[in-house]
This record gives C-alpha cells, structure tokens and sequence, in this order.
C-alpha cells in the first residue's frame, strides 16, 4: 500500500472506457443515421451487398448503443466514482487494478467479436439478445469481473455507507445479471436436432407465448438496467458535483430507489398486450407501467429540485444544461412510456414509429445528454487539462437538442398517422389502406427523422473532436476543479 | 378447481400488496428515524461533494483493516 501523501485515485480503466465510449457512440449512431436513410430511401440497402442490409445492420446499430456507447459510459462513470464516493483509491489494490483491466479487455475484445459476428449474420434473433451462444459466454465472464471489482471496492472502502449511485450500481449488476442468464438460455441446434444441425447456431429454450413473456421481461428490463438505473447513478454523482449542491433530499432518493427496483421488474409485459399472454398480466403490465411515474419522477423532480437557487449555472455553465435536459427528457420519457402501455392507447401506438420515437427521446435526451456529461466532467479531473471549448459544447447542446425534438415529434405524429390508417375501415367494415399506402403517407417523417439523426450525429462528432483536443492540447490544470469544470471560451 | 394462470395471477396481487406494504413502512421508517434524531439522512449527500481522497469520510468504515485506518 502507498503512502497516503502519496494517494491519488486511479483513472487508468475509467480512460479506457471513456475512449470505448467515444468510438462505440461514433459506429452505433453512424449506423442508426444510415438504416434511417434506408426507411426513407430502400435503395441505400444495396449499397455493400448483404453487410449493408437493413437487417444486418439494424441489430449492429442498438447492440452497439446499447452495450458498446452506453455500457462503456456507465463504466467509464463507475470507474470513476465508485472510488470517490468511497473514498479508496484502486491504486491501492494490485488485484483490483489487474481486474479492472481485464474487464475492459475482455469487454472490447468480446464486443468487436460481437460486431463482427452481427455483421457476418450469425444472430439467435433475439431483440437486444441478438448475440450467440459463444459471445453470450464472454459477456457473463465480463460481468463477473465487473461483479469482482465492485465488490472487491466497496470491501476496501473508507466511508462506511454506500452513496446513492453505488446502491444503482450494484443493482444495475445484479438486475442484468439475472436477466441476461435467463432470457439467453439456448441449445445449439446440432444438439437440439441430434446432429444436423449447426454448433454456432442456437435455439432459446422457451418456446411461443413463454418465450415472448422471457423475452420482453429481458427487453424492458435492458431498458431498466441499462438505459435508466446506471444512468440515475451517474446523475446522482456528476448533478451535485458539478453544481456543487448537495441532493435535494436525499430520502427522496432511497425511497425512488427501491420504489423502482419493486415497479419495474413487472412493467414488461406491457410488451405483449392484445397478444396471448394472460389478461390479467396485460392489466398488471399497464398498471405497474403508470405506477412506474412515481419513482421514475421522484428521481427526475429530485436533480431538478437540487438546482433550487442556482438556476443562474443553467446559463452559465454547459454540462449542468446537459445534465437539466438530461432530466427533464428522462421525466418526458416516463410520461410517456406508461400512456403508451394504456390498453387502448396501446391499440393504435404498437408496432408503429411512435415506438421508436418514444425510445429516441429516452436514449438520445436522457442517456446521451447524461453521458456526454459525464465524460465532460470527468475529463478535466482524469486528463488534468481544461475542456478544450465551451462555444462547442454549445453547438453541441444546440444541434443534438434540435435532433432529438425533431426525431420524437416526427415520430409521434408518424406512428399516429400508421395507427390510425391501419385501423381505418369503411362503412362496410372493409380496411380502407393497405400497408403500402401507409408507406407512402410516412415517407415525408422518415426523412425528418434521418435529418433529425445527421444532426445529433454531427454533435457526438463535435463532442469527440473536444474530447480528443482536451485530452491532447487543452491548457494543463495545476489542481483539480472542485465543481464546476474549467473550460475554455 | 381453480386454474393454475389463475393461481398465478391471485399470488402476483398478494404478493404486490405485501411490498405494497414493505415500501410504506420504509417510507414510515426513514420519516420515523429521522425525527426521532437517531439518523441524519441528508449527511450523506455530502458524499459526492467531498469526495477527495484525503476528505474526511462521512462515516468512517469500522471494518478497515489496522493499517489502512492508521493511513488515514
């Protein structure tokens, strides 16, 4: 152990993860840009043959977000905090230093072999669960070494209580933990078919209505566990720091907590409404999904209450108005999230681009917002250098702000749209449209919704330009800030 | 004889009346402890803004081991 004069945390792993997280943004959003296009214009799927397929790339684009932007942000973050708030540096463990590199390795390793895989088309065809037996294995092994260095932390820390974000942390790996392993379980078809057929190929081990309820218990429960409990623990730690205002109520905060781990584990089966599941797990869907406001909010309305009397920052300093949008596009998303899940709301929202609109203002407002601060916050503080421009994180601010309203008011009025003419019938009861007519009705959205991509897009590459430029050429700070983030004009 | 998705069903509304109840009385608990003074919640939201390494923790970790306490 070192001498504590000598004691400085250690951001060796959380650099790592920052730079995954700049490089998996720039890929999955590339991507989710071009497969727009393609809805607008089906002739951009011919463009490389079968690698450039809607199909294809559609799973490469929310696999690579999802576990690639925003897994490597949330352990980016974690890195980060997790030994501040408790108080111990990972310096100070050779072993949790050596799994803490090894989860990120194996973790890029596997998720460029997970890439590949998909873009290759070896896929069990799972929404979000897209991944093969083989990489399923890899991502369980990643998570146990996430798993062995949390605790490892928490076992050697200073402060006796966990802070608010350890408390989602740890949730966010048991939550996943359970999921993952439950909704991957599948045989390779050679066994399953005594010998003809593939070992890389898979089959789930639940099968019609038991496979779709497993399924969407995991899909929305990703949604939980990944797009909302890490996320609240990022802003719980970077909202208070960087204003330098202390939570609201930090009651209110526990009592959010558990009100969210015992609501949304039972919310998924709103997925599944007027399909075969049980009625009453239908009802039970949609009555969790609108009790789910409450913590949801709690939460939300407790960042936006730790601002009380120092709304003048909003204006002066861009990474708290990252953080405020943050919140107030994660309090739009849990409004909207439960009136979708209402039974005759649900009749005319499913399968259309409401859908896709209601999950864009959760990841782009919500996630995003959150992890571009974050990573803004921690870089003065890990690289020991001034962000490099305030006027484009702005821009940034400004362009992706615009993207993200565009892309959800395209969408709701879009899937209205779909709905309605779905739903059409004369006065014979005949259906007055056929899909197609739909089609052509939505092509106008479609390229809003590419425009309103290009635009967000065009702020993540702006953000990794003042990322790079503070990490290399940004003035050098002689001690590090203590809340706001020094930034240059 | 009643159904096994009906079983289901009722066991998921007892079960949902139970942690109904277990959150409220931790709702009760959390107002009770704190008027009563024997916790501060709010002290701990000091966490995430004093959080240098040499910072004096909130609460100090009684399971520390000997040495790493004498460092602090």
């Amino acid at each position: 152990m070192q001498s504590n004069a000598a004691l400085e945390y250690d951001y060796t792993v959380a650099k790592l993860f920052t730079y995954t997280t700049i490089l998996f943004g720039i890929l999955g959003m590339t991507v989710g840009v071009l497969i727009a296009a393609q809805l607008a214009f089906p002739e951009l799927n011919y463009l490389i043959g079968e690698y450039g397929t809607f199909s294809r790339l559609r799973p490469i684009h929310t696999d690579t977000v999802i576990f690639g932007f925003m897994l490597s942000g949330i352990w980016a973050s974690y890195y980060y905090l997790s030994q501040r708030v408790l108080k111990v540096s990972m310096a100070e463990s050779k072993f949790l230093m050596f799994i803490g590199k090894l989860h990120f390795w194996l973790y890029f390793v596997g998720a460029l072999v997970a890439v590949i895989s998909l873009l290759l088309g070896i896929s069990s065809s799972k929404e979000y669960a897209e991944f093969e037996w083989p990489i399923d294995i890899v991502i369980v092994l990643v998570w146990v070494l996430w798993g062995v260095s949390m605790f490892g932390l928490i076992g050697i820390r200073r402060e006796k209580s966990l802070y608010i974000s350890m408390w989602y942390f740890v949730a966010t790996f048991l939550g996943v933990a359970m999921l993952y392993l439950f909704n991957n379980m599948a045989i390779p078809t050679y066994f399953a078919s005594g010998g003809i057929g593939s070992i890389m190929n898979s089959v789930s081990m639940y099968s019609g209505t038991n496979d779709a309820l497993v399924q969407w218990w995991y899909g929305h429960n990703a949604v939980a566990f990944v797009f909302t409990v890490p996320i609240i623990a990022m802003i719980y730690y970077f909202l208070p720091k960087e204003s330098g205002q202390a939570i609201y109520s930090y009651k209110l905060s526990l009592l959010s907590f558990w009100g969210l781990m015992f609501v949304y584990l039972w919310a998924g089966s709103h997925h599944l409404i007027y399909s075969t599941v049980p009625d009453w797990m239908q009802t039970m869907g949609s009555i969790f999904s609108i009790i789910l406001i409450l913590p949801s909010w709690g939460s939300a309305i407790n960042m936006l209450l730790t601002m009380k009397g120092e709304w003048n920052q909003l204006t002066e300093n861009p990474i708290i108005k990252l953080l405020v949008l943050a919140s107030t596009f994660y309090m739009l998303s849990t409004i909207e999230g439960p009136i979708q899940s209402i039974k005759s709301v649900n009749a005319i929202a499913h399968f259309t681009d409401w859908i896709p609109g209601h999950v864009h203002d959760g990841v782009l407002g919500w996630v995003g917002f959150m992890t571009f601060a974050g990573l803004l916050h921690m870089a003065p503080r890990m690289f020991k250098r001034e962000i490099y421009s305030k006027k484009l994180i702005e821009l940034q601010f400004w362009l992706q702000t615009t993207g993200i309203v565009l892309y959800f008011t395209s969408m709701w009025i879009a899937g209205i749209t779909q709905g309605m003419m779905w739903r059409a019938v004369d006065e014979y009861g005949n259906l007055m449209y056929s899909f197609i007519d739909t089609v052509a009705a939505l092509h106008p959205y479609w390229v809003i919704r590419t425009l309103a991509g290009v635009l967000f897009l065009s702020g993540v590459f702006i953000f990794a330009y003042n990322m790079i430029k503070t990490i290399t050429s940004s003035k050098e700070l002689a001690q590090e800030p203590k809340n706001q983030s020094p930034m240059a004009a | 004889m009643i159904s096994l998705v009906d079983a289901q069903g009722y066991a998921k509304i007892i079960m949902t009346v139970v942690l109904v109840i277990i959150l409220y009385g931790y709702i009760l608990h959390l107002y009770r402890s704190e008027k009563k003074g024997e916790r501060d919640y709010e002290k701990y939201g000091k966490m995430a803004l004093d959080d240098d390494i040499t910072s004096v923790p909130v609460e100090k970790n009684p399971n520390l081991p000997q040495k790493k306490e004498g460092e602090k």
